[in-house]
């Protein structure tokens, strides 16, 4: 093989490294955004490349095929993905990166060709550690997305006492193959990692999923960065870095965005406080319900109309009737905005992209801290598909959504509230706003409802 | 010897993650779905660990480690491909938009 100077390698290693970190730079804005995922191929394309070039006894053969069909997987996935489901393919993904993380570390175990000092066999311990609980977990998580598995939270007894026991366990098995060197410990070691993973995020609901998946990726990024200490690859280290801080920082926000403390999430249990809540308000309330045709007139008379969409429209995929209907009322001078909540859809940033997809113009979408002191001004808003991000009762202290931030819908002249049913949204509370003397609701699928609307203006 | 090497990778990670977290706050929260995507291609660079454990060891080329590397190589490809891919999917839906307004403000 041709002889690695290994001054070239690190710099080549190093080129990768910082193109990856403009690759997230460019995120700052959608006119930038492009370049940043191209500067993010190269240095990936050059990462590849190097390593053949400097890797010792590689199988090329192997390497190749498993490439073109990785490839082939991906590009297929990526194409075929609907937008709706991007929070799924997203935690299936984060599953590879800990299995292959956890299968690297494997294989470094198993290799007769290497010796591991002490501090490496940390490292490896730490690496296939994080690597497995990452891949059982985003699997839960996926399984919990898409509706294989219950999205409710599932609790079982001595839950954390058991969490604790599988933690000791590792440690102990960890400790086993540090000081023996034993493979047969570093496999049971991750399958009680695995273990773990899954009976971590299992306590965990639906409400909750934009938080672990944002804190999954954090996760992915650390096993890489995990990998790159076994290795003593720097763009390993640094790229996984990147990723795990940026997954916190998204973890963070959501966090933020629903009230919720990080460790109360990891621990578990959204839905089991607020039933009890909810059982409280026992009054018969009466709320006024409307047609489609009434939604016409209000919306068509108004000066200005804040929409406020929830996932529910992206279930019924109203997205570009609703983008039609925007349209209608901006040509017959209706000033009219998107007010986007950050918990709006099933990851961050998911309502933006499914908005994007039908063409709802990026100027019209505004962020919740932008949009909160317009809506007393506002004559007509629209709620589609949302519940809790509308509710009032995160306001009253003691109910269970209290400091949520919220979209003050309330404060507008008239709300039309465009929902299924009187179902409660993920936190099983009820909602006031629906019973506001100025609150008109209008029953059925967020599609037809839109279309019908669309037709009477 | 080993020690030192750790330390300098400690010394990287916890800068990068500096380097991470300025660089991340900047990202705009429209763009937080193809954000994810792109670090899931990004952490996808673990295919590096993969390809050099895909090796022959004493001449074999059929070996545990070699077999767990490939597949591990497979893995982090759908990652990389689909990570990438989707993230243009989806910036190209931000974009399209943006032509049009340009158009109509002509």
């Amino acid at each position: 093989m041709i002889a690695a100077n290994a001054n070239f390698t690190s710099a080549a290693y190093l080129i990768s490294a910082v193109l990856f970190i403009f690759s997230l730079k460019g995120l700052a804005s959608p006119t930038s955004a492009s370049l940043g995922n191209t500067l993010g191929m190269a240095g990936m394309a050059l990462a590849v490349i190097t390593t053949l070039f400097v890797g010792h006894h590689l199988i090329y053969s192997l390497i190749g095929i498993a490439i073109v069909l990785g490839a082939a997987v991906g590009i297929f996935a990526a194409k075929r993905v609907q937008m709706t489901k991007m929070p799924e393919l997203v935690a299936l993904m984060h599953s590879f990166v800990g299995l292959s993380a956890t299968l690297i570390a494997i294989a470094s175990v198993y290799n007769a060709a290497e010796t591991h000092a002490a501090v490496q066999r940390i490292e490896l311990f730490i690496g296939a550690f994080i690597g497995a609980i990452t891949f059982s977990a985003s699997i839960i998580a996926f399984g919990k997305l898409s509706g294989k598995f219950s999205a409710k939270p599932i609790h079982f007894n001595n839950q954390h006492p058991l969490n604790l026991m599988l933690a000791l366990l590792i440690l102990g098995f960890g400790i086993f193959y540090y000081s023996q060197s034993s493979q047969l410990a570093f496999l049971v070691m991750c399958g009680l990692a695995l273990v773990l993973g899954i009976t971590l995020i299992l306590p965990i609901g639906g409400a909750d999923m934009p938080v672990v998946v944002s804190m999954l990726n954090s996760y992915s990024g650390w096993a890489a960065a995990g990998i790159g200490f076994t290795m003593n690859n720097s763009v390993l280290i640094i790229a996984g870095a990147c990723v795990g801080s940026s997954g916190a920082i998204l973890s963070y926000i959501m966090c933020k965005a629903m009230n919720r403390s990080i460790i109360a999430v990891m621990l578990g249990g959204f839905g089991s406080k607020s039933i009890v809540a909810d059982a409280s308000d026992g009054v018969q309330k009466s709320v006024k319900s409307g047609s489609a045709e009434d939604v016409a007139f209000l919306m068509s008379n108004a000066d200005t109309v804040i929409i406020v969409p929830g996932y529910g429209l992206a279930v019924s995929r109203a997205q570009h009737a609703l983008q039609e209907l925007t349209s209608k009322l901006i040509s017959k001078g209706v000033h009219v905005k998107y007010a986007i909540h950050p918990v709006a859809g099933r990851m961050p940033g998911h309502m933006n992209v499914l908005l994007a997809e039908a063409d709802v113009p990026y100027e019209q979408v505004v962020e919740m801290e932008d949009v909160n002191n317009e809506f007393g001004q506002t004559d007509v808003v629209f709620v589609i598909g949302a519940n809790d991000v509308v509710n009032p009762a995160a306001k009253k202290p003691g109910t269970p959504i209290y400091g949520m931030p919220i979209l003050e819908a309330y404060k507008a002249k008239t709300i039309i509230v465009n929902k299924r049913s009187m179902a409660s949204g993920y936190a099983g509370l009820d909602n006031e706003l629906f019973y506001l003397e100025k609150t008109m609701m209008v029953f059925g699928d967020a599609k037809k409802i839109v279309e019908d609307i669309l037709k009477a203006i | 010897m080993n020690e030192l090497l750790t330390m300098q990778n400690i010394t990287i990670f916890v800068l990068a993650i500096f380097v991470g977290y300025h660089v991340v706050w900047n990202v705009t929260p429209a763009l937080h779905t193809p954000l994810m995507s792109v670090t899931n291609a990004i952490s996808g660079i673990v295919i590096v660990g993969a390809m050099l454990q895909t090796v022959t060891i004493d001449t074999e080329a059929f070996n545990i480690t070699s077999i767990l590397g490939a597949i591990a190589v497979f893995l982090t490809s759908i990652n990389i491909f689909g990570g990438f891919m989707v993230t243009r999917r989806m910036l190209e839906m931000f974009k399209k938009k943006e032509n049009k307004l340009m158009e109509s403000k002509k």
